[in-house]
């Protein structure tokens, strides 16, 4: 077998996003900021959101360390999210839990989660599940509390 | 010069076995090692034929569980060469033997202004118990740098251990720089200035002989696990009158001497540190691992792993897309080698290599002062035992070519 399955993991679409990440800075100016660490490998993801009066996500941005998988989905994460509320933002966070531990969702919900959705052959890697879904606890996360805590860890 | 093999292959079930279709090469030792068939027998044969509690039964299977326990305690004492079996605590690991130094020596010896030594390579283990009773104590923690090849300072330990130093606590072997400290140096430099040491035996008594009196360390720690013994087993060693001038570390059955209303005293050594029922049937499988390496023999040990040291870390040190940590000497380096190709991620190698059937750690291997000191997040970490061979570092070196070749170009068009 080798690195032939490796095909299914690094698929082009998530190595372009690893190799160009979109949204990958610091806002000047922001709502909802959080710090998340994955403790068991180090990788760390700063997200910062911008909700405007409506709360709709102005403006998003992430930067960090991290493998192919965690940069990739940050990248994939914010492209996905821009632009959507609050809680549509929230019920993609949930799809996308929910999609890569196993459990079925509706083809518009994972439509909605448009490159990302592609993530879901992590399952395959269970190693690397919390790779792809620390950007997504990031977005729950900072969304959810309005002080978020600068340095929590997602265990 | 290649590598002899050391003829234990068939002692070890669980390395003849596909990974991902490819057969498996097992480089992960420096987190935990496999367990030779001798030791799961040890372990069966103890619970279906002399099960029982130590040392308060009168029948007799408590005698024989009492006698295979305590048999246990001389083979550890042997193996380390402890002056007597004593001195000799049977503990949880590694993790377990140094919080109990640091919560009983350390709570009753460090007071405000004292300091406390370690190095920047410690594992957490070896420096959250020291971290934690020095801000309790307020007493400061001091920390000894590395030289530019990744060695431990030496100039830097003779400055950084004064008067006021009261705890030196110094890992024997690094489960990342790969380099072997000059503990019995380490030890004679504290105990010129009255501190005692503390020695992290967690990467050195399973790959090394180890003689406490000749080091002449005060403590030292090891786990089980990480030698061929069971995991939740390890031991603590510790000179006999400093054990008994320390207060026990937890209390209850097994530890006691008499209990009155409102007061107790204490058991004898070793027990005083052996509250409650404890792991026997650990101890037990831990003996037989001395018994299968004291087989093999610890200088055999440590040669093979040389042997594979000096064959695998030169290609390594030689490719331009690699980052080898620690000193590039194969003399200088055990078998631990953490490494990082430039631009991919040591999580992406690390699922690459297993896609291969070869498993590697990667992460920050419970060192993250040392990684922000190298100012790194995380490195890939292959680490080998007696069991390994020359065969599995050229796997090593195939899967890693191909990783490359992976990442760099192979770009899958999906």
């Amino acid at each position: 077998m080798g690195l032939s399955k490796l095909n299914s993991l690094y698929r082009e679409v998530i190595l372009d996003h690893a190799d160009h990440p979109r949204h990958k800075h610091d806002l000047q100016t922001s709502t909802n900021t959080i710090t998340l660490k994955n403790p068991t490998c180090g990788d760390v993801i700063n997200l910062s959101i911008k909700l405007d009066d409506q709360d709709q996500i102005a403006d998003i941005g992430f930067s960090g360390d991290g493998c192919t998988i965690s940069q990739s989905s940050a990248s994939m994460m914010t492209d996905a999210v821009m632009g959507k509320d609050k809680e549509t933002a929230l019920r993609m966070a949930k799809t996308f839990s929910d999609m890569v531990m196993g459990t079925k969702h509706p083809q518009a919900d994972l439509d909605e989660l448009g490159d990302a959705a592609i993530l879901s052959s992590i399952m395959s890697f269970p190693a690397r599940i919390k790779c792809a879904t620390l950007a997504w606890w990031a977005l729950q996360r900072a969304l959810l509390e309005e002080d978020a805590p600068t340095d929590e860890e997602e265990a | 010069m290649a590598a002899k093999n050391l003829d234990v292959r068939q002692d070890f079930p669980i390395l003849d076995q596909k990974v991902n279709d490819e057969q498996l090469v097992y480089l992960d030792n420096a987190a935990t090692a496999q367990r030779p068939t001798a030791v799961t027998d040890s372990l069966v044969h103890f619970y279906q034929t002399d099960n029982a509690n130590v040392h308060r039964g009168v029948h007799t299977l408590a005698e024989r569980a009492t006698e295979d326990y305590e048999n246990a305690r001389r083979k550890v004492q042997k193996f380390i060469n402890a002056a007597e079996p004593e001195e000799v605590i049977f503990t949880k690991g590694t993790t377990d033997g140094l919080n109990l130094v640091a919560s009983t020596y350390g709570e009753a010896n460090i007071q405000a202004g004292d300091e406390i030594v370690i190095s920047i390579m410690e594992h957490h283990s070896n420096l959250i118990p020291w971290q934690q009773l020095a801000i309790k104590k307020h007493a400061t923690l001091k920390y000894i740098g590395l030289t530019a090849d990744g060695e431990l300072d030496m100039a830097d330990a003779a400055a950084k251990i004064t008067d006021k130093t009261k705890i030196v606590a110094i890992a024997h072997a690094s489960n990342v720089m790969g380099v072997i400290n000059p503990l019995a140096e380490l030890a004679k430099l504290a105990h010129q200035h009255d501190a005692i040491i503390v020695g992290d035996g967690a990467q050195a008594a399973p790959h090394l002989p180890v003689d406490v009196q000749a080091l002449d360390v005060d403590f030292y720690a090891f786990s089980g696990h990480k030698m061929m013994g069971p995991t939740g087993i390890g031991a603590l060693y510790g000179k006999r009158a400093l054990l008994e001038a320390m207060p026990p570390y937890q209390y209850g059955g097994e530890m006691i001497d008499f209990v009155h209303q409102q007061d107790s005293t204490w058991a004898q050594l070793p027990y005083k540190f052996e509250a409650g029922t404890q792991n026997i049937a650990g101890a037990v499988g831990l003996g037989t691992a001395v018994d299968y390496l004291t087989s093999v023999g610890m200088t055999n040990v440590e040669a093979h792993e040389q042997a594979i040291v000096d064959y695998l870390l030169p290609k390594l040190v030689a490719d331009p897309d690699l980052e080898v940590y620690g000193p590039h000497d194969p003399a200088k380096h055990t078998g631990v080698i953490a490494f990082n190709v430039k631009g991919i991620h040591p999580h992406d190698i690390a699922t690459a290599l297993d896609m291969e059937g070869v498993a590697v750690r990667a992460g920050h291997h419970c060192a993250q002062p040392l990684m922000t000191y190298l100012g790194l997040v995380a490195t890939a970490r292959a680490s080998f035992y007696l069991y390994n061979t020359q065969q599995d570092a050229d796997r090593l070196l195939v899967a890693l070519a191909e990783t490359k070749e992976f990442f760099n170009h192979g770009a899958v068009k999906a």
